[in-house]
């Protein structure tokens, strides 16, 4: 505010500017420590599990990594699954939302995806295993035997419908509520005068949208491919209900033999753990920590790096 | 019917046209069609559920050839392909909308029954081993923990946003932006893992469990959320008003109490419901730091607590002897779930709506 300009009339500092801008400052602060403190604390308490020496960790490991490896594995294939069905499924609800639907009720359609959020995820786990998982597996007795000669069809096909299909199908309804929010609103940024151009050169509603709306969208889709991938990486209790686990490395998707996940091992094994099994878990929730920020940061810095033009986040 | 000129001339401007409405009779007689189908299996199998998500789902899909088809004799091929995506993209919507559905309608099913139970709301699960009991102890353990972390974060939160919209400038500012981003994602079950590691660093106990600790854990998921959401709200605060107030001679920090904070609490308001929301069905965390138990426990930081969506996920995972009456309570507490915090947005929508500052535009 003040400045030493000669001529400029200088305000006195007041005792309560001060202590209000410190404190403000301080609060500013404590989101800077706490994120390093998440990691420090992480890191400290995963020490043990680092060093140890082979024969110690649990499943009889050699060592954290081979441990830890076909979690890694599992969270990945997994969200993968997930933005599979999510990315295509939020583009078209999204376009459907702003582009589509008439003017007066398309807002009462954002609210009910948005209900999708509202939605804890225990209760999406429930809702898996109890709805989805049933429904699905008479699907999967007759993929896997007419197209059981696709490699991701094979093996033997589980009898309850807890396979990583369906994880991956109850993490995409999972992670639609933020991907469509943000497509929607990078959608409604394309400039008005574009589609109207494109409109009056005579191009039908589809191909305004594929040369006006979607190019100027892509980087946009694509942050918004990047938090829904953030959040199916990270959650836990979906698939700590849903998957039947198994610590194997497979592209089976069809079997009760699966990949389970670094968050989903976290959830069924911590409240057993000790001693040094709680330490590998905590390796492990670090090693989740870390593929996440990575995740997070890539996507918040290219929804930044075109914040002048779209209104995401 | 309209002529098809289609042959005679290729130009798709003046190609026929289908009659207004055609798009919703296709749709309503593929949906008629694929119902007929599935009675008449019904009828072969001899089961007489009705499978109405079945029916949509289909019947959505034979719409989208259907209407190709159609469209794609009387009208060409490039009208024919804009049908088809319309018809497609509506698809996408009934497909996101049907999970939400039949998750609704299940809980509600299955939970009703158990919360119109007295019993539900005053009784612990202490020595219940079959029918009955409640979920006391659930509900105060939520209504602690969330209290706690709301008292945590909402301060920090607020006085964050604060600092970034009217102090911050310069790479710190950008630093703690792009921190909070970044902590919207962190996963929950590390933010337990985290509040685990201080407490047992602090304590040097490691059995480690108590509700404050559920409350830090629960704080690191709601304070970027805080500091987003008020962000937002500060920025939306007319500049003009400041300076008024600067004008006036009034000092920054008063200026901010008196007249931005007074202007912007609506929908400050509305955020932090939102975050309450958003945390108050948080499992992942609860599990590792709070752990559960199945008695009453109004301490806060000593020993463990019971809260709903942990409720839920016992009720689930350690089913007793008598499995229906377990799950039934699970699908109870689901349901309380999910109204507490439907509740919750609906008082953010109704908070935004009719106490947010009425401004000029």
């Amino acid at each position: 505010m003040s400045t030493d300009k000669i001529g400029i009339i200088r305000t006195k500092v007041r005792a309560g500017d001060r202590v209000f801008s410190t404190s403000t400052l301080l609060a500013g602060s404590v989101i800077l420590v706490v994120l390093a403190a998440v990691a420090i604390f992480l890191f400290v308490q995963s020490m043990p599990a680092l060093v140890a020496p082979p024969g110690t960790l649990p499943h009889g490991a050699p060592s954290f990594w081979s441990y830890v490896f076909p979690f890694v594995f599992g969270t990945v294939w997994a969200a993968a699954i997930a933005l599979l069905f999510a990315i295509p499924i939020s583009i078209g609800v999204a376009l459907f939302i702003s582009h589509y639907a008439p003017r007066r009720i398309a807002q009462l359609l954002g609210y009910i995806v948005d209900l999708l959020a509202a939605v804890p995820s225990v209760v999406f786990g429930l809702w898996g295993i109890g709805v989805l998982a049933p429904t699905l597996q008479p699907l999967y007795k007759w993929l896997n035997l007419n197209l059981g000669w696709i490699p991701f069809f094979g093996g033997q096909v589980s009898g309850t419908g807890r396979t990583i299909l369906t994880v991956g199908i109850v993490l995409a309804v999972m992670v639609l509520p933020i991907m469509t929010a943000v497509c929607r609103e990078i959608f409604l940024q394309t400039p008005r005068l574009y589609e109207e151009a494109a409109l009056a050169l005579g191009a039908t509603r589809w191909e305004m949208i594929r040369i006006a709306v979607l190019p100027f969208a892509r980087p946009g889709i694509i942050s918004a491919a990047m938090l829904g991938l953030g959040r199916a990486l990270g959650e836990t209790l979906a698939v700590a209900m849903v998957l039947s686990p198994a610590a194997v490395v497979t592209f089976f998707l069809l079997t009760s033999r699966n990949p389970n996940t670094i968050a989903g091992n976290i959830a069924l094994q911590f409240p057993e753990a000790s001693g040094i099994g709680v330490n590998t878990l905590i390796a492990s929730g670090l090693v989740l920590f870390v593929i996440t920020f990575i995740v997070n940061a890539i996507a918040r810095f290219a929804v930044n790096r075109r914040k002048e033009f779209s209104g995401a986040n | 019917m309209t002529a098809t000129v289609t042959s005679a001339l290729p130009n798709s401007l003046t190609a026929g046209k289908l009659p207004r409405g055609t798009a919703w009779i296709v749709l309503a007689s593929s949906w008629l069609l694929i119902g007929i189908v599935f009675w008449l299996v019904n009828l072969a199998d001899g089961s007489n559920e009705f499978n109405l998500v079945g029916t949509v789902f289909f019947g959505t899909v034979l719409f989208d050839i259907a209407i190709y088809v159609l469209s794609w004799l009387v009208e060409g091929s490039r009208r024919a392909k804009d049908r088809l995506v319309t018809a497609l993209i509506a698809t996408t919507f009934v497909v996101a909308v049907l999970p939400l559905v039949s998750l609704i309608d299940t809980v509600v099913i299955n939970g009703l029954p158990g919360i119109l139970k007295p019993s539900f709301f005053t009784e612990s699960m202490r020595n219940v081993l079959g029918p009955g009991g409640g979920a006391l102890h659930a509900v105060i353990g939520t209504l602690e923990i969330t209290m706690a972390a709301t008292i945590i974060s909402v301060p920090i939160g607020l006085l964050t946003s604060i600092y970034l919209v009217e102090y911050g400038t310069g790479a710190l500012a950008r630093t703690i932006t792009f921190m909070v981003d970044v902590m919207t994602g962190i996963p929950s079950i590390v933010a337990g893992l985290f509040a685990y590691a201080l407490f047992v660093l602090v304590t040097g106990d490691p059995g480690y469990r108590s509700g404050f600790g559920g409350s830090v854990a629960l704080s690191v998921i709601m304070i970027p959320v805080v500091v987003r959401s008020s962000e937002e709200i500060l920025k939306l605060v007319p500049n003009e008003l400041r300076e008024a107030s600067f004008a006036l001679g009034v000092p920054k920090w008063l200026t901010i109490l008196k007249v931005v904070l007074p202007t912007a609490i609506a929908g400050i308001t509305t955020g932090v419901t939102l975050a309450i929301a958003r945390v108050i069905g948080e499992t992942a965390p609860l599990l590792l730091i709070t752990g559960f138990t199945s008695s009453v426990n109004y301490n806060l930081f000593g020993d463990q607590m019971m809260t709903l969506p942990m409720f839920i996920y016992t009720q689930y995972a350690n089913q007793g002897p008598a499995a229906a009456d377990f799950l039934n309570r699970a699908w109870a507490s689901a349901l309380t779930l999910i109204l507490i915090v439907m509740v919750l947005n609906l008082i953010a929508r109704l908070v935004a709506k009719y106490f947010s500052p009425k401004s000029g535009r």
